[in-house]
């Protein structure tokens, strides 16, 4: 049975959402000289990217990086497959720095664990704050996103889907999607 | 992209093309931890590597062990002089004990073929083959093909001429096999006693350096002579075997001219494949080899699961 799936966001909404969450960025940044945004693979990439490029219009200084958290994820073991690696990439020095983690959607909390721990391996920054798309409610460890541009409440079985066309080939889009029951 | 993990690493020839892609493409993220101060991570946490070597190598192993400890296993050494392998156990009785000490990797090298298929089909841990008799030595070869990709990108069309003991080295049968597999040109240059019986047709062989350079190889791959054979009868002395296929100084010369890469699994025998102006000649990619044997054993851990108990 294929997955159902329902519109949370539309194309038009989510690229709001996405300006929505970079200004109230801005505003919690004002005066800041400089500032870095590393998105948390897959989709945290091109999250921070978007962000990154309507930062940069405020005249801040942004600096890009990448995190892959595979190495530190705590259910690595028992995966069926073998994830391919993308390697994190911090090609600016992390000490001192602001940095906004960011990822298309927080849920258990589980995944910025793990990338706290793949970005101190890289420095000691001076903040780390966590700005996400979609807050998903259902933490399992106490990590609360900074910047948020929408919380839900869904259902186990239900899970979000932020798609981006930067690295999806169905375009942007952001939906629910209902697994189905295995039993 | 995701790949289903497998139990053992045995020989190339048992790889899909997709499998050798996936290892050799983690590499260079684990070859770019390298780089970082803190070049550990935790995937093979509270895992056991165990490096079981009936025949000496310091550098496959250290390099394993190197490997191992970069993904936070636990790295230990079966030492086979003291152990009771001397008295006689057999390998089987060798692997109930480690079997017993519930190690999950066990890197084996013997001088006998088929071992580490033997070892693997009896033990729950992953097995990986660091070379057995003539037979293989894939991360040899994963890692020479690692070290060409990081130059060429695509191997197609490439060219390697392979020089020595052709017929007793699983170096040269793993890493001509992974070449190929990879759209490379592969040839030989060997003297008639180092020769394979059966050499695939597409695989030119030569007898002399002018006719293998006339063949235009982009990068010349020494193999190690093994000084034991050079006493055999039909196998030549070192001094001559330096003047009729070792990388000489005039060879080195021409070679620079033409900016070959060279290439050696190590350990080299100065004066024999080798001059010392071989060794420090500027597209030699030995160091590298070694550098790069870490990333690629760590991407092979990092890809193999042991099975269930």
């Amino acid at each position: 049975m294929p997955e159902a799936s329902r519109t949370l966001l539309t194309k038009a909404q989510m690229a709001e959402s996405i300006a929505a969450l970079a200004k109230s960025i801005q505003e919690a940044h004002v005066g800041a000289k400089e500032i870095a945004l590393v998105g948390i693979f897959t989709r945290g990439v091109p999250l921070a990217k978007r962000l990154a490029a309507a930062l940069v219009q405020s005249g801040v200084k942004v600096h890009f990086g990448t995190i892959d958290i595979t190495h530190y994820r705590d259910d690595l073991s028992t995966f069926q497959m073998v994830p391919k690696l993308e390697g994190s990439e911090i090609d600016f020095d992390l000490n001192g720095m602001d940095v906004i983690l960011c990822d298309e959607v927080i849920y258990t909390g589980r995944s910025v664990r793990a990338a706290l721990d793949e970005l101190y391996n890289f420095g000691r920054p001076k903040r780390v704050q966590l700005a996400v798309l979609i807050d998903r409610c259902g933490r399992e460890l106490p990590v609360q996103p900074d910047f948020s541009a929408l919380k839900v409440t869904l259902q186990p079985g239900e899970r979000v889907a932020v798609r981006f066309e930067e690295v999806d080939p169905t375009g942007d889009s952001c939906t629910i999607e209902t697994q189905p029951t295995s039993r | 992209m995701t790949l289903k993990p497998r139990k053992d690493l045995l020989d190339i020839a048992s790889l899909s093309d997709d499998e050798i892609k996936f290892v050799l493409g983690n590499a260079v993220q684990f070859k770019d931890l390298f780089k970082r101060s803190v070049k550990k991570v935790p995937p093979l946490r509270g895992q056991t590597v165990l490096t079981l070597f009936y025949e000496p190598s310091t550098r496959t192993r250290s390099s394993f062990e190197v490997a191992a400890s970069r993904l936070s296993a636990d790295v230990t050494h079966f030492d086979i002089e003291s152990s009771s392998v001397v008295k006689g156990e057999s390998v089987l009785d060798t692997v109930e004990t480690l079997e017993a000490m519930r190690v999950d990797y066990i890197v084996v090298r013997h001088k006998q073929a088929g071992i580490p298929s033997l070892i693997a089909k009896n033990t729950r841990a992953s097995v990986i083959n660091a070379g057995d008799g003539w037979h293989a030595h894939p991360t040899q070869a994963l890692l020479d093909a690692f070290t060409l990709q990081e130059i060429y990108k695509d191997l197609r069309g490439c060219r390697a001429l392979i020089v020595g003991d052709i017929q007793h080295s699983r170096v040269a049968r793993s890493t001509s096999l992974i070449f190929r597999r990879l759209g490379m040109q592969v040839a030989y240059l060997a003297p008639g006693s180092m020769m394979p019986r059966e050499v695939p047709g597409e695989i030119p062989q030569f007898g002399n350096w002018r006719d293998a350079l006339d063949w235009k190889p982009d990068v010349i791959y020494l193999l190690r002579v093994q000084s034991e054979r050079l006493d055999e009868p039909f196998f030549p002395n070192a001094a001559e075997y330096h003047k009729h296929y070792g990388l000489t100084n005039e060879r080195v010369e021409i070679i620079r001219e033409r900016g070959l890469h060279v290439m050696h699994p190590g350990p080299v025998n100065r004066g024999v494949e080798i001059t010392d102006a071989g060794m420090a000649y500027e597209k030699s990619l030995i160091n590298t080899q070694v550098e790069n044997g870490i990333a690629v054993r760590m991407s092979v851990l990092y890809w193999l699961r042991p099975g269930q108990v």
